[in-house]
């Protein structure tokens, strides 16, 4: 029962990508085009997005379980440090590029365009090469 | 600042973003997970037992979106997403979104929607980071180039 709730939340996020226009590059780039015709869409994406997580995170911080019974997994870092930062700004560089962030890029993928296709597995490659680099400085 | 108001969409957009915000805040209520993109596929990558089905039911929900919304949404609402970049920036953004957001530990759904949502100042300054190099990215590819 619990993955099927899992699997309806990420369809559900899905259509809330493909609604929003997130799975649409050009319309991330407009976004992010400030000095060319500004599309300001994405700020309405992330100001819905965040208006209902802060009541959807504010609940949880008064529960102590959830309801499948499991803990919550609350991100435990609080620190902002170098990796928080440089990761950051390079994943924006790679966002602005092409115009895709991960999720967006999963749907586009499902959705059979060839260039999200190969923008996915070279995604999966800097995660895994990243999986690599990490283990060798440990 | 001249503002495209042909593809403006600040309606649809709204709507969207509600979803995802359902969607993180359910997840979280319910499983105790952070909707975070790329901590989901770190978790398939390197799997764990009784870790990883949760990873791969949200994943096929994601995967079957495209179906879904060819029965829902009416005909013609989604339009076929623009591609500008070439096959070779397609494959450098992706390495560089791959990289990038493991070692930030985040994307915009991570940190973007839950981590703004949590109030954490981690994901403020991550969104504001890959924000920062997104608009500047873009602008030298637009009006440099």
């Amino acid at each position: 029962m619990q993955r099927v709730v899992e699997f309806l939340l990420g369809l559900l996020f899905g259509m809330g990508l493909l609604i929003s226009g997130m799975t649409d590059p050009g319309k991330v780039q407009g976004f992010l085009d400030l000095a060319g015709a500004w599309d300001p869409s994405l700020a309405f994406v992330m100001g819905g997005g965040v208006v209902v997580g802060v009541l959807g995170f504010g609940v949880a911080k008064t529960k102590s379980r959830s309801f499948s019974g499991n803990p919550f997994h609350w991100p435990e870092m609080t620190q902002v440090d170098r990796p928080l930062v440089l990761g950051s700004l390079m994943f924006g560089v790679g966002w602005g590029l092409a115009g895709f962030c991960p999720g967006p890029a999963l749907v586009a993928m499902a959705s059979g365009h060839d260039k999200a296709v190969v923008f996915v597995i070279a995604m999966m490659v800097g995660m895994v090469l990243f999986g690599r680099f990490k283990k060798r400085d440990n | 600042m001249q503002i495209d108001w042909f593809h403006f969409t600040p309606g649809s957009s709204f709507i969207g973003g509600i979803l995802l915000g359902i969607a993180a805040s359910v997840l979280f209520l319910n499983s105790g997970r952070i909707l975070g993109i790329t901590g989901i596929l770190e978790g398939v990558l390197a799997p764990k037992a009784q870790d990883i089905s949760w990873r791969i039911a949200f994943l096929l929900g994601l995967f079957a979106t495209p179906w879904v919304a060819k029965w829902v949404l009416p005909e013609g609402f989604i339009h076929a997403p623009r591609i500008e970049a070439s096959w070779g920036m397609v494959i450098l953004a992706g390495l560089m979104v791959g990289v990038g957001t493991r070692w930030g530990a985040g994307c915009t759904s991570g940190h973007g929607i839950c981590g703004l949502s949590r109030l954490s100042v981690r994901s403020l300054i991550a969104t504001l980071s890959f924000m920062g190099t997104g608009f500047v990215t873009v602008f030298v590819l637009r009006h440099l180039f």
